[in-house]
């Protein structure tokens, strides 16, 4: 399933607030479609549509040069609470290919390094300096090189961002993880044999 | 010197990344209708198969309506199609499901415990992230998203990065009319909705060795409302008392070498965890939510926050934004606020316990003129036991609808749920904005608070109905 990523220059749109969890990203009676194409529609439904299904034009992404954003940076904690994958899902159907804040629902960070998007960890004062930025200029540009794992962002010196080697691999390559696990299956299958001895009733199955 | 935490990774670890992530071997896996088609789907795509139908368990609960008409029909057409899909996918997998005219269905995380499914010592997932209340048996259980489901099926195990490790400890007596339910929700107010994000939340102490596994699951259950993906608590004789003759539990030929391996499991004294926080259960009283976010927990006596005291400028743009959604004033005493709906039930508290405690408040009483209630049973086992103890009998007569197991009002993906601006008090776990229905307006508190919120019309303080 997973699809790649490297480097990104894109326009970025701000969304500060703390604790915005996945009900709010996709609420969940849309997780009820089968369907994954067409999710980005119901992105942050609630904070985008008022309830005659019109734009509200105070959210961040109803408004002009955020609409083409492809990259969200977000408040602390952001993707809190629910694990529904789902929620990677619409965000990236809406185009959104990394999402750069200063700590994540650890749910929602596995899910989107299994999807192909990006979700980027940054100092929350560098957080804070590029959402203030973004409000100031509107439509601004930032650079996301995952190689480098760096930000880069015009006036503000390169931000230098960690991730695990091997999620960095994966994004890099858009590899599909359990394609590479099963390649363990030797392993899986020792462990296995040795775990149905000494813990029996695990097995009893 | 191991931790029960690092007892469970390391007997579950079959290979290592020096990335510091490890591949763990699953024991078992709960699947649900929401967050199961897409990992059946791709399995299929892929030409992948299930590589361990046995360690499976499959049930629907989030879609299913809670009234006896839906073995008839579910009228959604997405919902009937996610429980049906379910259906397939399990029966041409060979994985065990409980489905909706089986009387042992009910909320995944309520059944799995009751069947003797989670045992301690286990790694156990499910695609969702109230996993962490099958922990209370001394298990690695946790939430995962669609993709790890999908890896688990074709696996039987996942890469998983080793957590920071937290020990809450809770010593202390509850004061009468003090509940599981008030001290998880305090634990949260006190170290906030990301407290516990990146790590691993051990819960122990007096107040919890003495709480009965009922009472354990409610607490792990909202680790997550913590941001913590596990929450556990040593197994003990209370566990091996719970899980002694469950069907799925090891049987006499392998109880002894079992439970003799799960005595084994709690911490060592010298163990060393990341963070420890101590909680004094005997200075709570019963809590209730007044914001959009679990963390914003307080007293029943204490007053809606003004927004301004807040330390930083996010938290206070967040505190007036929480307040206009839920449409409270500051000042407001917490106590005087009117509920429509009240609903008792989630995979936090539906079980007998939870349904016993809010019966108690309920007898002999109606619920208030103008406020729709209704009680939800986790599962038909627990739906039984109650109406053999006449429970159900109590809830009818003050008024209480009396529904079949299911998520329900949990979560909006079902009929029950809120219109826009209503008000409940709810023994679910999240008060996240829309959580119960668009524009709903989510008071989360115990059983007991819930059925005293049903009687008063209002939030009200449960103690002063028990005197
Ligand atoms: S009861 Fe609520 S929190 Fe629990 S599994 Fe169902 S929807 Fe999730």
């Amino acid at each position: 399933m997973s699809r790649a990523f490297t480097t990104l220059e894109a326009v970025a749109a701000p969304l500060p607030q703390p604790n915005v969890d996945t009900d709010a990203i996709l609420p969940a009676r849309f997780l009820k479609r089968i369907e994954v194409a067409g999710l980005g529609a119901a992105l942050f439904h609630e904070w985008r549509y008022a309830a005659d299904g019109k734009e509200r034009p105070e959210f961040v992404l109803n408004q002009a040069p955020y609409r083409d954003a492809r990259i969200l940076v977000a408040g602390a904690n952001f993707g809190c609470g629910s694990s529904r994958e789902n929620a990677v899902w619409a965000l990236y159907d809406h185009g959104i290919r990394c999402v750069i804040a200063p700590s994540f629902g650890d749910i929602f960070y596995n899910n989107s390094v299994n999807y192909g998007l990006l979700a980027v960890v940054l100092e929350p004062a560098r957080v804070e300096a590029l959402s203030a930025l973004l409000t100031a200029k509107p439509g601004t540009r930032l650079q996301v090189d995952l190689p480098a794992q760096c930000v880069r962002a015009p006036g503000l010196g390169p931000a230098g961002f960690a991730i695990a080697a091997h999620a960095k691999h994966r994004l890099l390559h858009g590899l599909d993880e359990i394609a590479l696990t099963l390649e363990r299956e030797p392993e899986i299958a020792a462990y296995e044999a040795r775990r149905r001895k000494e813990r029996p009733w695990l097995f009893a199955d | 010197m191991p931790s029960l935490f690092t007892k469970i990774w390391s007997e579950h670890v079959v290979a290592e990344r020096d990335d510091g992530s490890a591949l763990l071997y699953i024991d078992r896996q709960l699947l649900h209708e929401v967050s199961s088609p897409h990992p059946f789907e791709a399995l299929h795509e892929a030409k992948r198969r299930v590589r361990r139908a046995g360690a499976m368990l499959a049930v629907q609960d989030h879609n299913v309506p809670t009234t006896p008409d839906r073995l008839a029909r579910v009228a959604d057409p997405e919902s009937a199609t996610q429980i049906r899909l379910l259906r397939e996918n399990a029966r041409s997998a060979g994985i065990r499901l409980f489905d909706l005219d089986d009387e042992r269905q009910g909320i995944v995380h309520v059944i799995g415990p009751e069947n003797g499914f989670v045992q301690p010592g286990m790694t156990l997932v499910c695609g969702d992230s109230h996993t962490a209340t099958l922990g209370a048996f001394g298990a690695i259980a946790f939430g995962v998203g669609a993709s790890e489901v999908g890896h688990v099926l074709a696996t039987q195990a996942l890469w998983q990065r080793r957590p920071r490790e937290m020990r809450i400890v809770v010593d202390g007596s509850l004061r009468s009319g003090v509940a599981a339910k008030d001290v998880i929700l305090a634990i949260i107010a006190r170290i906030g909705a990301s407290g516990g994000t990146g790590h691993a939340i051990e819960y122990a102490g007096g107040t919890i060795a003495r709480f009965s596994m009922e009472q354990r699951m409610t607490v792990c259950n909202m680790s997550i409302e913590a941001g913590a993906r596990f929450g556990l608590i040593a197994p003990d004789h209370t566990t091996l008392e719970y899980l002694r003759g469950r069907p799925l539990a090891p049987g006499p030929r392998h109880w002894d070498a079992a439970a003799a391996y799960w005595r084994t499991l709690p911490s060592d004294p010298d163990a060393r965890f990341d963070r420890e926080v101590r909680i004094d259960a005997a200075a709570l009283s019963p809590h209730v939510t007044w914001g959009t976010s679990p963390q914003d927990a307080l007293p029943i006596d204490a007053r809606v926050p003004e927004p301004d005291e807040a330390a930083d400028a996010a938290e206070r743009a967040r505190r007036r934004r929480a307040l206009e959604y839920m449409g409270l004033a500051p000042g407001t005493p917490l106590a005087s606020i009117a509920v429509d709906r009240v609903f008792i039930g989630s995979c936090t508290n539906s079980r007998i316990e939870d349904l016993r405690a809010a019966a108690a408040v309920a007898r002999g009483r109606r619920v208030a003129p103008g406020v729709k209630a209704m009680v939800v049973p986790g599962s038909g086992l627990v739906r039984r036991q109650a109406e053999a103890e006449g429970l159900d009998e109590i809830f009818r007569a003050a008024g209480f609808e009396w529904r079949l197991p299911g998520c329900s009002m949990c979560v909006a993906m079902n009929p029950d749920r809120l219109e826009p601006g209503e008000r409940c008090a709810s023994t679910s776990n999240r008060n996240f904005e829309g959580r119960q229905g668009k524009g709903g307006r989510t008071h989360l508190v115990s059983p007991a608070m819930a059925a005293a919120a049903a009687v008063a019309g209002h939030l009200a303080d449960v103690r002063e109905l028990l005197q």
